[in-house]
């Protein structure tokens, strides 16, 4: 059953793209690590946190795309999963740094002792042991989607509202864990970090088995996406998109093909944001600012929505020309941002890699018919051959 | 009033609803037969959508009883739960899966489990593929099989949306407006179709063209205003004088 399903999953584009992906997880961190520094090709380990970030920006937008781009939930809030995906395994970090604190509390963080907190909050046990805050990566993110997807869906929240509504929960919970006393840090976050599963995070041969880690997720959830949009499933989650009331009709539950795919996409998010973390060295509430989900957007659809790899594209060229251009120039990096979701909106309505799909296929017709039209000729031409 | 029930496929009795203060239905009473197919007429606003709607769930009665194969009360289930019970619904404006081929509409038709996990570890069986093929050949788009939904012609949608109900495997089929915008070859043809499928089902069309419905030959309700204006034959039913005065005097 499930050996069918994975079979399912391939075809010669995911096939290509995750040999890439896995290919790039293998080479980066060999010229990070076995070439000296001085060495034209040599990597620099900055560049491998930066390069590892693009890879858990493009799981996010893969993930975001599985509801959009298949499903047509526009989530506005798809950073908050990301965001409480990242603090789960900031919170494991946290722990890791024991008495290594500035205030040397062996059981305390930081900033705990700073507000001083006497004992750890009940929700703080158990993140010293690396598998249960693993487990609250996708358990946290999956929980909501399933509570607010449950509750959105069955009342049949449907387009411009849900979306709405998705922005209001990452911004109620942007607020939530602004306070200090919600036990997250507050303003500040988690940071400091010291380090994963006993290796130092700062060391080069962590962060290149960081970014490998990411380039793993993300060949493993494009497999996984694709067997699902592959399936029978996926191609229901395509007709309630088109046509939700007929789907209805023909005696599907409507609301739980939706909940499904929301919280499988969430759980996604959740384990792009864990691997953020460590890689950035820190996770605070902006991670939940309302602009963030807005541009996990842009990247879908600048890449292209209901395609897999198009997301992944679009993430990590949008985040190149951001890393590129706010260096250059950091005051108009927003207004090439808006200008670039415009222009996509109106000429590539369906991103760089749909349109790319779209015109192959017509080259392909077109060629069919020329194919066609000489058999014809040929056809026509035998009786006067024959004559 | 009860004795009738048990023995009817669908059963509606004083059904009333309202919009805003509208009287869209006025209590309504009919009764289809297994195996039956009757043609509804009635002008613009007499609640033919309505009823379909209050049928298949999508809206909920204010009063009054609806009740499929003698006892089970449709107006307390969703219309996922109707559409597995056995009701199909066609919808007036042609609804198909655009962006799927015309062969994959027809599987998710298909009557099988309906959830989830049932749908991600599908797989196609030669019995599913006989079957849809039947259907293909049944609706007259065998050869356009591998094409999109899409590109398919108004007339061929149609088509498509009534293989879909029949890929359901429905005991009763509600069928609005099948023939709208077709042209007269396809509506005779539509006409074999549905007289085809009702040798083995319940079909209630909703129609407007009564050169259509005079070639189906089925017994009629006119509705007018949300309740049942006149029963019976085609004759009887555009001889009677409250049906001239009401829609086709018009």
């Amino acid at each position: 059953m499930i050996t069918s399903f994975l079979l399912k999953s391939f075809d010669r584009t995911v096939i290509v793209a995750v040999g890439i992906i896995l290919g790039l997880g293998l080479l980066i961190p060999a010229l990070n690590l076995l070439t000296a520094p001085d060495h034209p090709l040599h990597v620099p380990t900055y560049l491998v946190s930066l390069f590892g970030k693009y890879l858990t920006y493009a799981l996010l937008a893969l993930a975001l795309d599985l509801v959009w781009g298949f499903c047509g939930i526009l989530s506005l809030g798809h950073a908050a999963f990301f965001a409480l995906g990242g603090y789960a395994m900031g919170m494991y970090l946290m722990r890791q740094i024991g008495a290594r604190g500035s205030y040397g509390n062996p059981l305390l963080p930081d900033f705990m002792v700073f507000l001083n907190w006497k004992e750890l909050p009940w929700f703080w046990y158990g993140f010293d042991m690396f598998w249960f805050a693993a487990l609250m990566v996708v358990l946290v993110p999956g929980l909501l989607a399933f509570v607010f997807g449950w509750f959105a869906f069955r009342s049949r929240v449907n387009g411009v509202y849900l979306s709405i509504i998705t922005q209001a929960m990452t911004f109620a919970l942007l607020l939530a864990f602004f306070r200090n006393d919600m036990g997250f840090g507050g303003n500040n976050g988690l940071t400091d970090f010291k380090d994963i599963l006993g290796f130092n995070i700062q060391a080069d041969g962590t962060r290149a088995a960081l970014f490998a880690a990411s380039a793993v997720a993300l060949a493993a959830a494009l497999v996984m996406t694709s067997g699902m949009v592959r399936s029978k499933y996926g191609k229901i989650l395509v007709g309630v998109r088109d046509a939700e009331s007929r789907t209805r009709f023909l005696g599907y539950r409507v609301e739980h093909f939706k909940l499904f795919a929301f919280t499988v996409s969430a759980m996604m998010a959740g384990v792009a944001g864990a691997l953020y973390v460590p890689q950035v060295g820190i996770i605070n509430p902006g991670e939940f600012e309302p602009g963030n989900s807005i541009e996990v957007v842009i990247w879908t659809a600048v890449g292209g929505r209901g395609t897999l790899i198009g997301p992944i594209i679009g993430a990590i060229l949008v985040n190149g020309g951001k890393s590129i251009f706010t260096a250059a120039f950091p005051e108009f990096w927003l207004f090439a941002l808006g200008g670039l979701f415009v222009l996509v909106t109106l000429f590539l309505p369906r991103g760089i890699v749909g349109t790319a799909q779209a015109w192959r296929a017509k080259r392909k017709e077109y060629r069919k018919a020329a194919d066609d039209e000489a058999v014809k000729g040929m056809a026509a031409a035998e009786p006067l051959a024959a004559e | 009033m009860n004795d009738k029930k048990p023995t009817s496929l669908l059963y509606l009795d004083g059904v009333s609803v309202s919009f805003d203060g509208f009287k869209a239905l006025n209590s309504l009473s009919f009764v289809i037969e297994p195996g039956e197919l009757r043609a509804i007429i009635g002008p613009n606003g007499a609640g033919k959508t309505t009823m379909m709607d209050i049928i298949t769930g999508k809206t909920r009665p204010d009063s009054g009883d609806v009740f499929f194969k003698g006892d089970i009360d449709l107006t307390r289930r969703d219309e996922a739960e109707i559409a597995q019970l056995g009701i199909g619904r066609k919808f007036q404006k042609p609804t198909v899966f655009e962006s799927h081929t015309v062969w994959d509409n027809l599987e998710l038709a298909l009557n099988r489990r309906r959830g989830v996990f049932a749908a991600l570890f599908y797989r196609m069986t030669a019995e599913d593929e006989a079957r849809i093929e039947e259907i293909l050949s049944t609706v007259r788009l065998s050869n356009r099989r591998n094409d999109l939904a899409a590109s398919l012609s108004h007339g061929q949608k149609q088509w498509l949306e009534i293989g879909m109900l029949l890929a359901q495997e429905p005991e009763l089929l509600l069928v609005d407006e099948p023939v709208a915008g077709m042209t007269d070859a396809e509506t005779a043809e539509t006409a074999l179709l549905l007289k085809e499928i009702a040798r083995t089902r319940s079909v209630v069309v909703v129609e407007h063209d009564m050169g259509f419905i005079r070639e189906l030959g089925v017994k009629v309700t006119c509705l007018a205003e949300g309740s049942v204006l006149a029963e019976g034959s085609i004759d009887f039913v555009s001889a009677d004088q409250k049906v001239i005065e009401n829609y086709l005097g018009r």
